[in-house]
């Protein structure tokens, strides 16, 4: 161990270290450290030729152990690996010192920074000689994709997985795939009618021969590991039996019980309790509502109608819940958003005013099949002479959502220009803070709604009330808001109010999270592996992001991600194998005393007892090398390769050595 | 040949320790007929002055009890030494500092206002405090000096072998005499700073208790409840010290339905057994939120007397900041 020849690389990285640090003093302190044979600066390291230094110079001075000082590790650590193993070292025996990111670019001080970057590097000198040879695992990757939510990014990635010839999962939660996107009416800024454009989808993935649809059905477990899921899925029982199932509707047509809220309608309209969503459901296959159903719920329907409208005599009251076992190769989650709940922004009255409307809602609304027929009518089924519509409900606010919700703006106009097209004497406000119209033809689509003749506001909406402080206002709701182009503070009475409610990430989202193994972002949504290299991966191998559970985002992006998605997951499961960090726990089963603390700690299941020795034992292709194991366990069995207390503590000395 | 010499000391220590040599039984005779026992003050009148009259390294084996916490304690530790070939520190106490070494929580001014100042059953008008030296009729009369801060015995003197326990359990006892025995026989010693009388795993590993996964609500002490014997004490509230804690005492403790207490000090991989420990514990609260975990965290009485009960006087941070 004493006898270790470590090389020191010491990179400027431009002006980036050598701006603030004294390179060539840390470089002439180096050389003189214990073990080193050589230290060396180069303006970057990354470069083809810094490279070839490490490779040079481990063939030429026999150098056992590799420093480079340089960026964090995230960045270029694989770099500098396979250049010293190009060079015949084995990469584990290379450590970087992140002398940029932790040194030069937060330490104001030349003096500090050099000192700074000194210590830095002296930590990895004094752990070089612990570090061990470490030898990557590899294990076989099943090729089989599961795509779990079947809006249209989860429709985009499952087909685009389909059509390269792999088998794909879809599990899609409600009763019918096609989520968002099939209850809108229109699409920005084409006015692309939404059905048209999605419902061709939905059916090629309903008849693709490489996908096995799972619909009203929802994940409950997984567990393997990278490349080689296991996941439980739960079948929810639809009380019909969807081989015999022909789409028909007879039964809902039949059914006493017509007055269930609708789901697909947000609430506008009715469903029968036994249901098709939509009419372009897929599956097209009808489902029972347990709790609305009169056998169900109360044991009692006099009639059961379906059962003899039913000429194939689906309808079975007995069916279970299943649970069905998948072995996939690689996940791709697109479980999307929910609206911002708008009754939590109280001033604006939603619940408590009639005719203050979500914008979900007024999709519907003006949707040709929709509860009204496509007619935008307020709750009395009039036309409302004037309509308000509210950005930024929920987005932009530091009591709700900080960030902003990036399709509100957007939706908003294309609600102005659908209620001028089908009511063109009715004035629209748009209350706006900024106007974001940042996409391919969005900015065009804003100056067309100029010359629309709609109201724009500049100034977020303060209240919606329904006090008349005038005649004009008598009976109609009051929107109060700054004009913040004009200064003054403006009362606009109006018949209806659209609340452009920003997109939350889903209620259920940490939970989702944390089955998969993945973690969410500050703002709830699902955490991408690198907001700008990697952004539909996930910290999890195998697991992928596509469409708005990752983010806020409108149907193009949510498309080009999903295809992003597609391409990462078909990347994964394309080779036959896959190699895994070896840095990762191993028990002694010399020394493990059995006691189960780690067991059913680990996050990626990858510690399993073994009742016969009674030991706990590390599966080394599950583990990701997270070290929970390591802080829980009471005497330090579980040990970390590469993370050796020995190593700590060695990099502690280190750094505490000048 | 004449028989090997033994020494036996209790510095800052309850006495437990040399109960525990005598409840090896009968086979104390055994000790007796295999050693010539010449210094313990407990059973036999030898007084200090016998031992400085002894040469350097004649006593064989020095079985050392107790913390350093006073000029007495460390005099006879370092002039046991000395005298000693093998230096054993003997329990929880000597090996780090136990239960006396909790007053490294505080001071001495704190310690000696708390016992001769602020006592409600106190009867000290005039305020008298312990003197170093005292004038009477007689003459002068000493006391030793009480220590700010209470240290192991090998942060005095230089430590061969170390007998973990509180006290250790009498079995091991018999076992590492045997042990010393055979060794001073053939020569063959124990590498130097081996813990003796120890098992390789942990308390749990000796411990018969189902143990399963473990996921804690909320820390309970054993007067509010009676455990179920069945199950891992752990997994029912209790802070059992097990998982951080050396075998060794055959899991007595936990055996009776009371939790390990830690005695046994650190297993070998370990560097400081409360804040392993602390790091278990924190491990398996099962809360949602940052703070319902700070409300079952406040449920863990006495912290420091819980994970640091023998071992604070040897932790990496030692002691309070005085």
């Amino acid at each position: 161990m004493a006898d270790e020849k470590i090389a020191v690389y010491f990179c400027d990285c431009g002006t980036n270290i050598a701006g603030k640090v004294d390179v060539d003093e840390v470089v002439k302190w180096a050389a003189e450290q214990p073990n080193v044979t050589v230290a060396r600066e180069y303006k970057y390291m990354c470069s083809d030729p810094g490279q070839d230094l490490i490779k040079t110079d481990i063939k030429e001075l026999g150098v056992t152990r590799v420093v480079v000082a340089a960026c964090s590790p995230t960045m270029h650590e694989p770099t500098f690996r396979k250049a010293a193993a190009d060079g015949g070292l084995n990469p584990f025996l290379l450590q970087m010192a992140n002398v940029r990111e932790h040194c030069s670019w937060v330490t104001e001080d030349p003096v500090e920074a050099t000192e700074k970057a000194k210590r830095i590097l002296s930590a990895q000198i004094h752990r070089l000689p612990f570090n061990e040879a470490l030898q990557p695992i590899e294990v076989p990757v099943n090729p089989d994709v599961m795509v779990v939510g079947a809006g249209i990014a989860g429709i985009e990635a499952a087909l685009k997985l389909a059509d390269a010839g792999k088998k794909v999962f879809v599990v899609e939660r409600d009763p019918s795939i096609g989520g968002h996107m099939a209850m809108f009416d229109k699409t920005f800024p084409t006015l692309d009618c939404s059905a048209c454009i999605l419902t061709p989808k939905m059916s090629a993935l309903g008849k693709h021969p490489n996908i096995t649809l799972m619909a009203y059905s929802e994940v409950t477990e997984v567990s393997g590991y990278v490349g080689n899921f296991k996941v439980k899925v739960r079948k929810k029982a639809r009380y019909v039996d969807t081989d015999k199932c022909t789409g028909c509707a007879a039964c809902t047509e039949a059914c006493v019980v017509q007055k269930v809220k609708s789901e697909f309608d947000v609430g506008l309209g009715y469903r029968p309790a036994i249901y098709i969503p939509f009419p372009q459901a897929v599956p097209l296959k009808a489902t029972i509502d347990p709790a609305k159903c009169l056998t169900l719920s109360k044991g009692k329907c006099a009639k059961q109608s379906c059962v003899s409208a039913c000429g194939p005599g689906a309808i079975d009251f007995g069916q279970q819940d299943e649970q069905v076992e998948l072995d996939v190769g690689a996940i791709i989650m697109a479980t999307g958003f929910e609206l911002f709940d708008c009754e939590r922004e109280a001033r604006y009255g939603y619940g408590r005013l009639a005719n203050v409307i979500t914008s979900l809602e007024f999709e519907r609304l003006s949707n040709a099949s929709g509860p009204t027929g496509g007619h935008i009518v307020m709750k009395n089924g009039e036309a409302p002479k004037s309509v308000a519509i509210l950005h930024c409900v929920g987005s932009r606010d530091e009591n709700y959502q900080e960030f902003c919700s990036r399709v509100c703006c957007m939706y908003s106009l294309k609600f102005a220009h659908l209620i001028k097209e089908h009511l063109p004497e009715t004035e629209v406000y748009e209350l706006y803070i900024d106007m974001r119209a940042y996409g391919k033809g969005y900015e065009e689509f804003y100056k067309r709604l100029m010359d629309e003749g709609v109201h724009f506001i500049r100034g977020r909406a303060a209240e919606v009330s329904d006090v008349a402080l005038a005649p004009e206002e008598e009976g109609r709701l009051v929107v109060k808001a700054e004009d913040t182009l004009l200064g003054i503070m403006r009362r606009l009475p109006v018949d209806m109010v659209i609340l452009s409610a920003g997109l939350s990430p889903r209620r259920d989202a940490k939970e989702v999270a944390q089955t998969f193994g993945f973690g969410c972002s500050a703002n709830g949504f699902y955490l991408e592996r690198h907001p700008k290299l990697e952004p539909a991966s996930t910290m999890t191998d195998g697991v992928f992001l596509a469409g708005a559970c990752q983010y806020p985002k409108d149907i193009p992006d949510a498309v080009a991600q999903a295809g992003a998605a597609a391409a990462g997951a078909l990347t994964f499961v394309n080779n036959p194998t896959v190699k895994v960090e070896p840095t990762i726990s191993y028990i002694d089963p010399e020394k493990c005393s059995g006691c189960h603390i780690c067991v059913g700690l680990c996050p990626h299941a990858a510690i399993q007892f073994n009742a016969e020795k009674e030991v706990a034992e590390v599966i080394e292709a599950a583990c990701k090398g997270c070290g929970v194991c390591v802080a829980a366990c009471g005497s330090n069995v579980p040990q970390q390769r590469g993370y050796l207390d020995k190593q700590i503590f060695a990099e502690i000395e280190g750094a505490l050595a000048l | 040949m004449s028989k090997p010499k033994l020494a036996l000391y209790w510095a800052a220590s309850c006495g437990g320790c040399e109960i525990a040599v005598l409840e090896i039984k009968e086979k104390i005779l055994d000790v007796a007929a295999a050693f010539d026992i010449v210094f313990w003050p407990v059973a036999l009148d030898f007084k200090y002055k016998d031992v400085e009259t002894m040469a350097d390294k004649s006593i064989d084996v020095c079985l050392f009890n107790g913390a350093i916490r006073n000029s007495e304690n460390e005099y006879v530790a370092k002039l046991l030494r000395d005298k000693s070939k093998i230096m054993v520190a003997f329990g929880a106490c000597a090996t780090m500092g136990g239960i006396p070494g909790l007053a490294n929580l505080s001071n001495r001014e704190e310690l000696f206002d708390l016992v001769y100042r602020d006592q409600p059953s106190l009867d000290n008008a005039d305020g008298v405090r312990p003197q170093l030296k005292t004038e009477v009729a007689e003459g002068e009369l000493g006391l030793p000096e009480i220590y700010d801060t209470v240290r192991t015995l090998d942060q005095t003197v230089d430590v061969d072998y170390y007998v973990p326990g509180c006290a250790p359990e009498a079995e091991q006892i018999w076992g590492v005499i045997t042990a010393v025995i055979e060794a001073l026989k053939t020569g063959v010693l124990p590498p130097k700073g081996a813990k003796l009388g120890v098992n390789p795993k942990t308390c749990c590993d000796e411990c018969k208790k189902v143990k399963e996964e473990k996921k804690i609500k909320a820390f309970r002490r054993p007067w509010e409840f009676i455990p179920d014997p069945e199950k891992c004490l752990l997994e029912q509230g209790l802070i059992c010290m097990g998982p951080a804690t050396v075998a060794g005492c055959g899991a007595r403790c936990t055996t009776a339905n009371m939790p390990c207490r830690g005695c046994y000090g650190p297993p070998a991989d370990v560097l400081d057994q409360g804040a392993k420990m602390l790091s278990t514990v924190a491990s398996i609260i099962d809360a949602p939120t940052p703070e319902e975990i700070a409300e079952i965290a406040a449920t863990v009485p006495d912290p420091v007397g819980t994970f640091y009960r023998f071992g604070l006087a040897s932790s990496l941070l030692r002691r309070a900041r005085i």
